[in-house]
């Protein structure tokens, strides 16, 4: 102890806190103040770094004492309820490992690449301040709570806590938005594969790859997975390099598929996918995509901090204060925040978070590191992305990502459209750039994938050399495919299961999870309703992502707002009344997002951004036998009507459904604070905990 | 404290990469499984490493894990 009675341990900390803080506030300065000058990459990276840091010391550590009040001396259900194979203790490093690699998709690689029409700053701050808030704060409590109720997923909590009427529309929310989210992930694929022999052969040789390692997993060396893993890299890696080859062989015309073809692929991928054994092909590519995924971004970090990049686009551009980006059509408020949603807050994090992860926890406090902690990495990766894409020329950018109706089909019409925008970049550019990655053209590439390739093979090639700019384009987008394949096989079956819970109350055979006939045709219903938009999106004149992105984006928020509404409400009735703005704040602001947006893309006049303004110009136009560009002809006019009118009125069944499970919320909470009853837990009884981490076992 | 001489802590980082890859691929599952079968049913036979894989496989075939965006 010091002669001031404040012990000298807790002195060094604080300087060091002090000095973060510091460190924080004046690179955060730099980035919002500088204009009109290019700054590094290593700015934002240093800035998210230090907020990180500060948020997970303090914030995290207030919500899980004061709060959460998680408590190690009591049994997690994995402690309770050992099986050795859905419960079961796990060290909190291993677990943190397999959180992150559950909840971290492609959604915060596209999201921050179409935002960075924007800028870097307003992204950048989102991605921050929302995951600091609002993402990582609802991941924790979601699994805290979860795991305070034997790991109930969210759709049985919503069914407990709030009741019948939020149970069932959270049920059908989740069902349908789980559709959205698959087609527009396989939309980004077809995107990227379109016209493009040598990403097509790399990611179709993905699935002989992973039949392999299933075999080699089930007969030769069971439970090695590392080994299966290591060997499956390799290959993949002797497939990008192939792909090479591919392309100016022979061959190349076979694995050369237009979008609709690669469609057709993907749905029959998807079904046969969903329908053979978990071992054959499921276990395997996940185990790929998942090594695949980590050592991915952690070489892009190590990219990022060693190449320390430029960024060529503006803190802010003109499309920040307008609503016509050629990019992201409407305003910054709401469609930023809509746009980039894994990486700030992602509802479908809370069900991985009310999924396994909650089975699987050891000691109570640990949420933190596992829940808000894994959050913070998905956020970083975001980051990582954006920098990605604000490495690019703006010119290529908006060549790369403005819709094809407004570039037109050849690098000519595409610097014509560019240099309308404000930026220049010459065909002879385009062509370049397009021959630097080994592809026939990079002119409306939309999707984010492209620009996410091009952005990682400048970054990349600043650190190991130029002369592999190409392969490392092709191994970025197989990287991409990889992971939202992985997606689309697991997505499909959770929707089947989903599907088949909800018919068996109908129709008890459906119900049975191991009824063939029932496999087969809600496999089938599941693939047929994602292909129905996948088909829509990568066939519609005006551009399927511009189109079905905000869509997926306010699907996806819009669940994060069940999931915030189940986390207020649970807290609420453990009488925590005083500590419900932690997610009721967050709460609030998303659900004034996501039903602005609603609000916009339902009802706006404009036909750039409201759905129905959309569908009655081509209705109208078409009623009075004309054809509006960019439609060619009176099918595309019909197909232009019809997507605007599907994607409306989902749009407003998504809205209608949460509204209902918030509006039910809301009567609960007012009935538990009026009540003068003590209040009834639907947690699990206390059971006393045994193990002692410390000393590395049972007591 | 006295410095960790830098043969040890590479051998000691290497150990720690090595369990740490064997844990999150699930490659030390069955060990633990053995372990907890032969306390909960001394005396039976402990399932093979082959027959433990299946049963986890079979396991996943009606509990897919919920992966994310």
């Amino acid at each position: 102890m010091s002669n001031t009675g404040i012990p000298r341990t807790s002195v060094a900390p604080r300087l060091i806190w002090i000095g973060v803080a510091l460190v924080g506030a004046v690179v955060w300065g730099t980035i919002a103040l500088s204009r009109g000058e290019h700054i590094s990459a290593v700015w934002l990276v240093v800035a998210a770094l230090g907020s990180y840091a500060i948020a997970y010391r303090f914030y995290s550590r207030f919500i899980v004492r004061r709060v959460l009040e998680v408590d190690d001396n009591r049994a997690t259900p994995a402690e309770r309820l050992e099986d050795g194979i859905d419960f079961q203790p796990t060290d909190k490093r291993v677990l943190l490992g397999h959180h992150f690699a559950a909840i971290a998709g492609a959604g915060p690689l596209v999201g921050p690449v179409l935002a960075a029409q924007l800028g870097y700053l307003p992204g950048t701050i989102w991605i921050v301040v929302g995951a600091v808030f609002a993402g990582a704060v609802q991941d924790m409590v979601v699994l805290f709570l979860s795991m305070r109720r034997d790991g109930k997923s969210l759709g049985q909590m919503a069914r407990d806590e709030i009741g019948k009427v939020g149970g069932v529309a959270a049920l059908i929310a989740l069902f349908t938005i789980m559709i959205i989210l698959l087609a527009v992930l396989a939309l980004v694929v077809v995107k990227a594969l379109a016209g493009s022999p040598w990403g097509t052969f790399s990611v179709a040789m993905t699935i002989p790859i992973a039949l392999f390692m299933g075999c080699y997993l089930r007969y030769l060396r069971p439970g090695q997975v590392v080994e299966a893993s290591v060997v499956g890299v390799v290959l993949l890696l002797l497939a990008i390099a192939g792909g090479g080859w591919i392309e100016h062989s022979a061959l190349a015309g076979l694995f050369t598929l237009s979008p609709k073809t690669l469609v057709f692929c993907l749905a029959g991928y998807g079904f046969v996918a969903s329908v053979l054994p978990v071992w054959l092909l499921l276990a395997p590519r996940d185990y790929l995509s998942t090594f695949m995924k980590v050592g991915t971004i952690a070489l892009l970090a190590a990219g990022v901090l060693i190449a320390a990049p430029t960024l060529k686009t503006g803190a802010t551009t003109r499309f920040t204060t307008s609503s016509d980006g050629p990019v992201v059509t409407g305003g910054l408020f709401p469609f930023l925040f809509i746009t980039i949603a894994c990486g700030a807050l992602s509802g479908f994090h809370a069900l991985v978070a009310s999924g396994t992860t909650p089975k699987l926890v050891q000691k109570e406090s640990q949420v933190r590191m596992i829940g808000y902690g894994s959050m913070l990495m998905e956020s970083f990766v975001a980051i990582m992305a954006l920098v990605a894409a604000c490495v690019l020329d703006p010119g290529l950018y908006y060549a790369m990502n403005s819709s094809s109706g407004l570039l037109g089909s050849t690098v000519a019409s595409a610097s014509q459209a560019v240099s309308k925008l404000g930026f220049t970049i010459s065909p002879d550019e385009l062509d370049a750039a397009a021959k630097a990655v080994g592809e026939q053209t990079l002119v409306a590439r939309s999707g984010g994938a492209p620009t996410l390739a091009v952005g990682m093979s400048e970054i990349f090639s600043g650190v190991f050399g130029g002369a592999m700019k190409a392969f490392w384009y092709h191994f970025a987008i197989m990287f991409e495919a990889l992971f939202i394949l992985t997606t689309v096989d697991a997505g499909t079956r959770v929707g089947r299961f989903m599907l088949q819970d909800m018919l068996g109350n109908v129709w008890k055979p459906m119900g049975r999870v191991n009824w063939r006939p029932g496999i087969l045709l809600a496999s089938a219903a599941v693939v047929v309703a994602w292909g129905y938009f996948l088909y829509a999106g990568a066939t519609d004149p005006l551009g399927g992502i511009n189109q079905l992105f905000p869509l997926f984006g306010i699907a996806n928020q819009l669940l994060a707002a069940v999931a915030l509404t189940v986390a207020t409400t649970c807290l609420i009735k453990a009488g925590k009344l005083r500590w419900a703005w932690v997610t009721g704040i967050p709460l609030a602001w998303d659900v004034a997002v996501t039903f602005t947006a609603s609000w916009q893309k339902i009802f706006s006049a404009d036909p750039q951004i409201g759905f129905f303004a959309q569908r009655a110009r081509y209705a109208d136009a078409a009623a009075a036998g004309k054809v509006l560009s960019p439609a060619k002809n009176p099918g595309d006019m019909h197909t232009i009507v019809v997507n605007s009118t599907v994607d409306g009125v989902l749009n407003a069944v998504f809205v209608v459904l949460v509204a209902l499970v918030i509006g039910n919320a809301a009567l609960v909470c007012c009935r538990v604070l009026r009540s003068t009853r003590p209040l009834i837990t639907s947690e699990a009884p206390y059971v006393k905990s045994t193990i002692d981490t410390l000393a590395g076992g049972r007591r | 404290m006295s410095p960790v001489h830098p043969q040890l802590a590479r051998a000691r980082l290497i150990r720690g990469l090595r369990w740490y890859l064997k844990e999150i691929s699930g490659a030390g599952a069955y060990e633990r499984f053995a372990q907890q079968h032969r306390q909960q049913h001394p005396g039976t036979p402990v399932p093979t490493r082959r027959e433990f894989e299946r049963r986890k496989t079979q396991r996943r075939e009606n509990h897919p894990p919920t992966g994310c965006c």
